[in-house]
């Protein structure tokens, strides 16, 4: 088992995991670059998110790895469990998206709010892979204020009907489950914010895929609309409370887009130093110039950074003390030095790095859309301002 | 069916190799470790014949330090059953290694006993026939296709232009190759497993080889090609570099 990347230990980060999560890291890599390199540049160019690739996922274990075994899932801590999203980053956001959708956004929800049914029933389902979820928040007019949503959720005598339309949905169109969430009370009340299991298949759910992104192409991203979706009893999320349980979901995937944010840089960096000590001009590598040489060093020395903040916040989070706050540190520093880093190796592959067959301007472009979702760069900016200062700047 | 599958521990393919202060081995600071590819191919086999019996038990021996603990889990995360490592600082000595794993395997009653055709850090190919011949075992070398029947194994073994097929008895001792199967990646739960499946480690000393390394070096630089041009107008420079500067012609 051995893998073409070989990744980034300038510093022995490597002695700071188990044997355990080197392993897991390790097997992923191998993964991606058997089943997912060889193909991503293809699926980018057709905009086709390689489905094919779904039961394989599902058999390694990618889907709610950290979620416990009694539901079919791995049961890893939180710092392999980074390290898988790390890796299918590396290879490609739209993947890492896949899984952090099914694993933190929908595996998580139905886990942490959901009644012992609901987890029986579903959790295995959707670790296999026979059912593919999405996570239904953000609204076309409701992005970065989700307390705003206007989807409603009326008890009925016999259960429940949602009304609403969501957008910017990842795997929506694929997805043959939805996690919805909608106000149960006053449209001005997001404490009566729940989230309801919805079957895609239910009448009334519809959904269509978002066209012409330049982003996140080798991913599936949609609208949904629901228009009198009845809705059983028992399609209640039970223990969900307010916008506080959808937050929680959010901050789930934006851990593991923290670690991601390294996988996309590493590729980025590994992908420069090797076309710098290949690429001759003047006579000599680009990499024997000084300016290419800064570059390569700023780059190193953020993703070093990056590793042990981020490793720490792992270990925070598997010893339960880890703060939505920390979260919002590790997702905003991860992915802009990770858009930085593709751009400045996409700018160091001059005219290779506009072509798909290079790997930088991929990265680049997908991380446009990790520095907007999961919480704009701007917003965890306002969050951390207001753990510092304890005065909210965002209404 | 119990099956054996022997196993070292290898550089990484890709691993930079620097060779050590001694002169006579490589400097393992910073050098990622492996199972050995070629030993993939008997573990995965192992696991095939097991899953397709339905019943049996799955081996695997390492010799080495205690960090082939690690390698040996691999194989338990891959699937195999129990590991046992032969504790011992190694040998260079191929004879010496076959030896100590004959006799741990000894009357152990297995029905095939699987090596990878080569450990690709010493590329000695040996270990595999000299365990069988001290085992008093039929064996089969580079085996890239098997089957077994009847108390029989089929291999076929790719030769200079053709295809060998041979036959023997069990148990037997095969060494495996490129093509047999495609390994499988262990999974999450298996890795997780792999922590929990028996691993005893059994101290071993290795008698005194015969075989002594002087010295190891690195290849030299392979010098950087040359492009004479182009299309047939290229052809009379190219005859000429090959003749005048290469001698070759």
């Amino acid at each position: 088992m051995s893998s073409t990347f070989s990744g980034v230990d300038f510093y022995n980060f490597d002695s700071l995991l188990s044997e355990e999560e080197r392993a897991v890291r390790d097997m992923v890599r191998t993964w991606v670059d058997e089943n997912l390199m060889p193909i991503i540049g293809q699926c980018y160019i057709e905009g086709r998110f390689p489905k094919e690739l779904i039961p394989q996922m599902a058999e390694l274990g990618f889907y709610g790895a950290n979620l416990p075994e009694e539901y079919g899932c791995a049961g890893l801590n939180n710092v392999a469990y980074g390290l898988i999203m790390q890796e299918l980053e590396r290879g490609d956001s739209g993947i890492r998206s896949f899984a952090s959708v099914q694993g933190a956004l929908v595996m998580y929800p139905i886990h942490a709010f959901g009644s012992e049914e609901q987890r029986t029933t579903w959790l295995p389902r959707l670790a296999s892979g026979e059912d593919i979820g999405c996570f239904g928040l953000t609204e076309p007019d409701f992005g970065s204020n989700p307390a705003g949503l206007i989807t409603t959720a009326k008890e009925t005598d016999d259960g429940w009907v949602l009304n609403g339309t969501k957008m910017w949905i990842t795997n929506g169109s694929q997805a043959t489950v939805a996690i919805v969430w909608a106000k149960t009370g006053d449209i001005d009340d997001s404490s009566s914010i729940r989230g309801f299991i919805v079957p895609t298949g239910t009448p009334g759910f519809t959904s269509k895929d978002q066209k012409g992104k330049l982003s996140l192409r080798a991913s599936d991203t949609s609208e949904l609309h629901l228009e009198d979706v009845h809705l059983p009893q028992d399609a209640l999320l039970p223990d969900s409370d307010g916008i506080k349980s959808p937050l929680m979901c959010l901050t789930q995937a934006r851990y593991g887009i923290a670690w991601g944010g390294i996988g996309a840089a590493m590729a980025c960096y590994d992908e420069a130093v090797s076309y710098g000590l290949n690429r001759i001009m003047f006579d000599k590598p680009i990499a024997h110039t000084q300016i290419q040489q800064v570059r390569l060093a700023d780059m190193l020395t953020e993703i070093v950074k990056a590793q042990f903040l981020t490793l720490q916040l792992g270990r925070l989070k598997d010893i339960g003390t880890m703060t939505p706050e920390q979260v919002s540190l590790a997702k905003r520093n991860n992915v802009n030095m990770a858009c930085d880093i593709a751009r400045e190796a996409r700018r160091l592959l001059g005219a290779n790095g506009i072509l798909a067959e290079y790997h930088s301007m991929r990265h680049m472009a997908n991380l446009e859309s990790v520095y907007t979702y999961e919480g704009t760069h701007d917003m965890h900016s306002l969050i951390l301002g207001l753990a510092i200062t304890g005065k909210q700047a965002f209404r | 069916m119990k099956i054996a599958v022997c196993l070292k521990r290898v550089p990484d393919t890709t691993a930079k190799i620097v060779v050590g202060g001694d002169g006579k081995s490589i400097d393992e600071a910073g050098v990622k470790f492996v199972p050995n590819p070629f030993d993939e191919y008997a573990i995965e086999e192992a696991l095939a014949l097991k899953e397709k019996a339905g019943a049996g038990e799955t081996v695997v021996y390492s010799l080495g330090g205690d960090s082939s603990q690690e390698t040996i889990r691999t194989a338990l995360a891959m699937g195999i059953d129990r590991g046992v490592l032969l504790k011992t600082e190694g040998s260079a000595d191929g004879l010496v290694v076959a030896r100590a794993l004959a006799d741990a395997m000894e009357g152990e009653g297995f029905d095939l006993i699987l090596f990878g055709k080569l450990a690709v850090d010493d590329n000695n190919y040996q270990v595999g026939p000299m365990t069988a011949e001290f085992l008093g075992l039929p064996c089969v070398t580079t085996v890239a296709h098997l089957s077994i029947e009847d108390g029989a194994v089929t291999a076929e073994r790719e030769i200079e232009g053709g295809v060998e097929v041979s036959t023997c008895r069990l148990p037997a001792v095969l060494t495996c190759d490129k093509g047999l199967n495609e390994p499988r990646l262990p999974k999450l739960k298996g890795i997780m497993a792999a922590k929990k499946k028996p691993l005893d480690v059994k101290p071993v000393e290795l008698a005194a080889g015969s075989i002594e390394v002087l010295g190891l070096e690195l290849p030299p630089a392979r010098s950087e090609g040359k492009i004479v041009g182009e299309g047939p107008d290229a052809v009379p420079e190219l005859i000429n570099l090959l003749r005048n500067e290469a001698k070759v012609l």
